[in-house]
C-alpha cells in the first residue's frame, strides 16, 4: 500500500507534475456512518456485492469480506445482494 | 486468505484502487473499474475537466494504475489523437489510448474535438461517462440532461423543457467503425463492448450511462438499481452500432414503466402525472425509432437480425414483450 508522501517545497518536487503514488494512503473507511456487515450463514457466495461495490472494499474471496479500512458504507452490496444477508448497521 | 472464488462473471483483476475521492454509491467509479477490466495494463487515459480528475486524486497521487494525462475541459479527443500519433511514431504498437470524459465535455465542450477526431478516424477509444449535468461543479445542466430533470440550472419550476442530445446518432453520422451505449449496472456488457473495440482501428465511441446520488438526488444504496431501471424502462437503450449496422443488445421481455425509474430520484420529484405519460410516450417513440433502424440497417446490409420475429411482434403495440430477457 502506498504511503501518504510529503511535499514540504519545490526541492520536494519531481521534474514535472506526475504521480509518485496511489490514493490507497487514504483510509476512507472514515467516510462511512453505516457499515455493512454479512451473515455468511445466508450468504451464498455469488459475489455480485464485489461486483458492484464502487470502492473496491469488498475482497475478491471465498467468503467475501468487507474491508473497512476502505468501505464508504453506501449500501449498494445490501442493496444488490440476491438474498439479502447484507444488513447496514449504525454505530459500528 | 481465501481462495479467489471460481464463479466471477468478470474478471477478477483490478486496476483503480481503494482510497479514492468518488462520493459513496458513484456510478463513474464503477463504469472505470469495469472499462480497465476489459482495457488491461497495456492503456493510456486522457480525462478532460470532470469528476474523474478528482476521483483520481491530488497531486502526486493517482488512483488508476495506467497512465493519466489531466487535459484541458475541451481537450479529450485531441490529446488523445496526439498521443496516438505519438505512439505510432515511435513505433509502439498495442497501447490502448482512451480519451474518457464526462457529458458535458463531450456533448457540450469536447465535441470539436470529438468530432474532429472521428471525421479523421484517428485511431482512439472514446468513452463519455455520461451522468446527465456537470456533476463535478455542482449539478449545472449539460446537453446531455434529459427532458424533466431538475438541475441547479434548471430549476423544478423550470425543468429542461429540451430533449437529451442524441450523441450516439451524431457518433454514427461520422461513419466510425464502432459505437455503442453501456451501462455500469451491466457490467458484463460494459467489458465485452470495452474489449471489442480496443480491437477496432479506428476512432470508437462507447457512452456509458453512470449513476451520480447526489446529482440526481438520490439514496447512494440505488447507485445499481436505478441504472439497470432505466435499461428496463428503456430510457438507455444499450446498442452497437457497427459500420452503420444498429443492434439493440437488451430487449427487456417485459418493459418496466418509466415511473419507477423516476421515482427513485429527487431530480424528477416535480413532475406531475402527466408529464411523466409524456416521458412514457417519449421513451416508446424513441425504442420505436430504434427498432425500425435495426431493421432497415441489417436489411440494407443483407444481415440477418437476431430475434426477428419477436421484434416484429412488438408492431402490435407499445409496450409489448419482445426479444431475449
Ligand atoms: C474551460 C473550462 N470551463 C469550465 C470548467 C469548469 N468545470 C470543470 S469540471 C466541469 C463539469 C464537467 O461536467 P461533465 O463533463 O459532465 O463531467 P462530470 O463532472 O459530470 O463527471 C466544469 C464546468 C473548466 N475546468 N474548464
Ligand atoms: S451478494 Fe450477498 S449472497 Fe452474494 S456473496 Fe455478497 S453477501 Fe453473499
Ligand atoms: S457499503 Fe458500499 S463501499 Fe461499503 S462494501 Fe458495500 S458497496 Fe462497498
Ligand atoms: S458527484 Fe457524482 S459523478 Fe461526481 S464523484 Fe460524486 S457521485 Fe461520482
Ligand atoms: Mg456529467
Amino acid at each position: 500500500m502506498t504511503e501518504k508522501i510529503d511535499i514540504r517545497g519545490a526541492c520536494d518536487m519531481p521534474p514535472m507534475a506526475k504521480s509518485l503514488g496511489r490514493m490507497s494512503w487514504n483510509k476512507t473507511g472514515s467516510w462511512r456512518n453505516v457499515t455493512p456487515v454479512i451473515d455468511y450463514d445466508k450468504c451464498t457466495r455469488c459475489m455480485l456485492c464485489w461486483k458492484f461495490c464502487p470502492d473496491l472494499a469488498i475482497s475478491c474471496t471465498d467468503p467475501p469480506e468487507i474491508i473497512l479500512d476502505y468501505c464508504k458504507g453506501c449500501g449498494v452490496c445490501a442493496e444488490e445482494c440476491p438474498v439479502k444477508c447484507i444488513e447496514m448497521k449504525e454505530g459500528l | 486468505m481465501a481462495e479467489v472464488p471460481k464463479k466471477l462473471t468478470i474478471p477478477a483483476e483490478e486496476y483503480i484502487c481503494s482510497g479514492h475521492l468518488a462520493c459513496q454509491g458513484c456510478g463513474a467509479a464503477l463504469a472505470m473499474r469495469y472499462a480497465l477490466k476489459a482495457l488491461g495494463p497495456n492503456t493510456v487515459y486522457t480525462v478532460p475537466a470532470c469528476c474523474w480528475s478528482v476521483i483520481d486524486g491530488p497531486f502526486p497521487y493517482t488512483t488508476l494504475g495506467v497512465p493519466l494525462f489531466h487535459i484541458a475541459f475541451e481537450a479529450a479527443a485531441a490529446s488523445a489523437c496526439g498521443l496516438s500519433a505519438g505512439l505510432e511514431m515511435v513505433g509502439k504498437k498495442g497501447v490502448n489510448v482512451v480519451a474518457w470524459a464526462g457529458d458535458g465535455g463531450t456533448a457540450d465542450i469536447g465535441i470539436q474535438a470529438l468530432s474532429g477526431a472521428a471525421e479523421r478516424n484517428d485511431n482512439i477509444l472514446y468513452i463519455c461517462y455520461d451522468n446527465e449535468a456537470y456533476m463535478n461543479t455542482g449539478v449545472q445542466r449539460s446537453s446531455s440532461t434529459p427532458w424533466g430533470a431538475w438541475t441547479t440550472t434548471t430549476p423544478a419550476r423550470h425543468f429542461k423543457k429540451r430533449p437529451k442530445k442524441n450523441l450516439v446518432d451524431i457518433m454514427v453520422a461520422h461513419q466510425i467503425p464502432y459505437v455503442a451505449t453501456a451501462a455500469m449496472a451491466f457490467p458484463e456488457d460494459l467489458i465485452r463492448k470495452v474489449s471489442k473495440a480496443k480491437d477496432i482501428e479506428g476512432t470508437k465511441y462507447i457512452q456509458i450511462f453512470a449513476s451520480c446520488p447526489p446529482g440526481w438526488r438520490m439514496a447512494p444504496e440505488y447507485a445499481v438499481k436505478a441504472v439497470r431501471l432505466a435499461v428496463n424502462t428503456r430510457i438507455w437503450p444499450q446498442l452497437e452500432v457497427e459500420h452503420g449496422v444498429y443492434t439493440i443488445n437488451r430487449k427487456p421481455r417485459k418493459y418496466t414503466p418509466v415511473a419507477e425509474y423516476l421515482k427513485l430520484q429527487g431530480r424528477f420529484a416535480h413532475l406531475t402525472e402527466e408529464q411523466i405519460e409524456q416521458m412514457q410516450e417519449m421513451v416508446e417513440r424513441e425504442w420505436d425509432r430504434l427498432l425500425f433502424l435495426e431493421k432497415s440497417t441489417h436489411e440494407m446490409a443483407g444481415l440477418p437480425l437476431a430475434g426477428e420475429k419477436a421484434a416484429a411482434s412488438k408492431e402490435g403495440g407499445a409496450g409489448a414483450a419482445a426479444g431475449q430477457g
